[in-house]
């Protein structure tokens, strides 16, 4: 017999052998990023082979946390489980180059606005499953 | 495509079911009921028919499309992926089989209750199964709540809006084009139904920056085709219409839906659509200049500005332009989904398109394009993609 598995408000990813260092980290409080051991190209998502020097040799940096919204949209229809709407998605410039689906949280979707800066905060949305969420950094409404 | 290829085969048949909301038919019936009537129109019998295609995800298999027709004798099956960006990738699968001697006549067929039954704009709410490499990379984007394709499209849109100062209203004039032609196709779901600039506006949010009126249909419904010899068209009913160029496309950095990690000159773009166009024309040997009409995939209308610039019909980010200057209407430029396209006759992932540019290209349809020759139709868009030169003799 297992235990009974946690609540699940949302679909929560799969994972194998190639992203389980990402959720991991997430688990452990960092937003880690893909990065070739043998020639630092940083990868997002994972690939299981570096593209650019063919190795198989893979691991991964520490992302500042920093960023700013490169594209994002307000979701109202057909509102899924688990979502209260409308809600923002969006897409999200780390300054280490590389660029993540998220949400920007603490604002309502109206005020997300490309070129927004904002600021990682990595969330526990069910028990055992952590995303890296984003909030605005400037609050004076600039 | 090898030019030698261009004008090698041709289109002989076609066939289709009604489209509606709410079939009451099985998926294989319809999928049966216009592979009947394709082989009919190509004025074949089933025994003739020796090769079958469809999309990977339709729920009907060739082996069960065989015993209906009675086709004792398939030598050729394949199906491709991505959905309706297979669209006419199916058809370039019937080329390569009749072209390189493996088959002689192709049925392409897509059929499904898409309304009724399984409805593919519904949010994703499954878990997943498994760990294949799809199931993997929908988890960047379905814990984030990125969950239906409409806000996949609508994370491009709203960067190119950003970009080129497209506007929603620049896609709602797609929208109004295509219900105006819909308007005047008893086929047409939306026959008699044209909408106003005003009445897209209107329209409830779907996911912003998209409107209800910027997504096209959900229905059910089932279309086939014949692909032959163009030796062999010309002994069939109807006038040739003859496969200029076919092709396929994937490009780098590609996901399904959702290529958001690509640096901006290809994020605003459809770098796939590109490749399809650059091999459409190298195969054909044609110029856009000599494309008269388009069938141009529209499951959202935003994607149809990217397609119009990577088709070569406008510069980048002029497609806004080129739009507001009327070049979709049926007296124009490029009269643009004469059926109605998706959001006006039929959502059948794109194949029910190619079937309009069979007409137009007989010159029997209901909205004809006076004086064409040749006609460009494009399969689904944000996925690997593929796309079609047809052409009259």
């Amino acid at each position: 017999m297992t235990a009974q598995p946690p609540m699940r408000s949302r679909p929560w990813p799969a994972v194998n052998e190639d992203t389980q260092f990402f959720w991991d980290g997430l688990r452990e409080g960092e937003l880690r990023i893909q990065r070739c051991s043998q020639c630092a190209s940083q990868f997002h998502p994972p690939k299981p082979r570096c593209s650019t020097c063919g190795s198989f040799d893979l691991g991964y940096a520490v992302a500042s946390g920093r960023g700013v919204v490169y594209s994002h949209v307000t979701f109202h229809k057909p509102m899924p489980s688990g979502f209260d709407g409308p809600y923002n998605v969006s897409l999200v410039d780390l300054e280490e180059g590389v660029r993540l689906v998220t949400q920007v949280v603490g604002v309502s979707p109206e005020a997300v606005r490309i070129g927004l800066p904002v600021a990682l905060e990595i969330t526990e949305i069910d028990e055992g499953l952590w995303l890296p969420l984003f909030r605005p950094t400037q609050q004076d409404g600039e | 495509m090898d030019s030698r290829l261009s004008r090698a085969t041709a289109i002989t048949g076609i066939g289709q079911t009604e489209f509606s909301k709410r079939s009451g038919r099985s998926e294989l019936r319809l999928a049966v009921e216009a592979v009947s009537a394709a082989i009919a129109d190509a004025g074949l019998r089933p025994e003739d028919v020796d090769g079958l295609v469809t999309i990977s995800t339709d729920s009907s298999a060739e082996t069960d499309i065989a015993r209906a027709m009675g086709i004792p004798d398939v030598r050729f099956f394949s199906r491709v992926h991505f959905g309706g960006g297979a669209a006419c990738g199916i058809v370039q699968q019937a080329v390569l089989a009749v072209t390189s001697g493996v088959a002689k006549n192709v049925v392409v067929y897509r059929a499904f209750n898409e309304r009724s039954g399984t409805r593919y704009g519904r949010s994703e709410r499954g878990q997943p199964t498994g760990k294949g490499s799809e199931q993997i990379a929908a988890g960047w984007t379905n814990p984030f709540g990125l969950l239906t394709p409409a806000s996949k499209v609508a994370m491009f849109a709203q960067r190119y809006m950003h970009e080129y100062g497209a506007t929603s209203e620049d896609f709602g004039r797609v929208s109004v084009v295509d219900r105006k032609h819909a308007a005047t196709n008893p086929a047409a779901w939306f026959y008699e139904r044209p909408i106003t600039l005003e009445e897209h506006q209107a329209s409830p949010w779907i996911v912003e920056p998209l409107h209800l009126l910027d997504c096209c249909q959900e229905s059910d419904g089932g279309v086939a085709l014949v692909v032959s010899s163009a030796e062999r068209a010309a002994d069939a009913p109807h006038p040739s219409v003859l496969i200029s160029a076919a092709a396929q496309g994937l490009s780098d950095d590609q996901y399904s839906m959702a290529s958001f990690y690509r640096p901006l000159d290809d994020f605003v773009a459809l770098p796939e659509m590109s490749l399809v166009a650059h091999q459409l024309y190298a195969t054909s040997g044609l110029t856009p200049d000599d494309i008269g009409g388009a069938i141009i995939y529209d499951h959202f209308t935003p994607m149809v500005l990217p397609q119009l610039e990577a088709l070569g019909f406008c510069g980048r980010g002029e497609a806004k332009d080129f739009i507001r200057e009327g070049n979709l209407e049926l007296d124009s430029r490029l009269p643009l989904n004469p059926n109605g396209g998706q959001l006006g006759e039929a959502y059948i992932h794109g194949v029910n398109g190619i079937l309009e540019a069979v007409r137009q290209l007989r010159g029997v349809a209901v909205n004809q394009i006076d004086g064409l020759r040749n006609m460009v139709v494009t399969a689904g868009t944000t996925v690997p993609t593929s796309g079609l030169i047809l052409s009259s003799e």
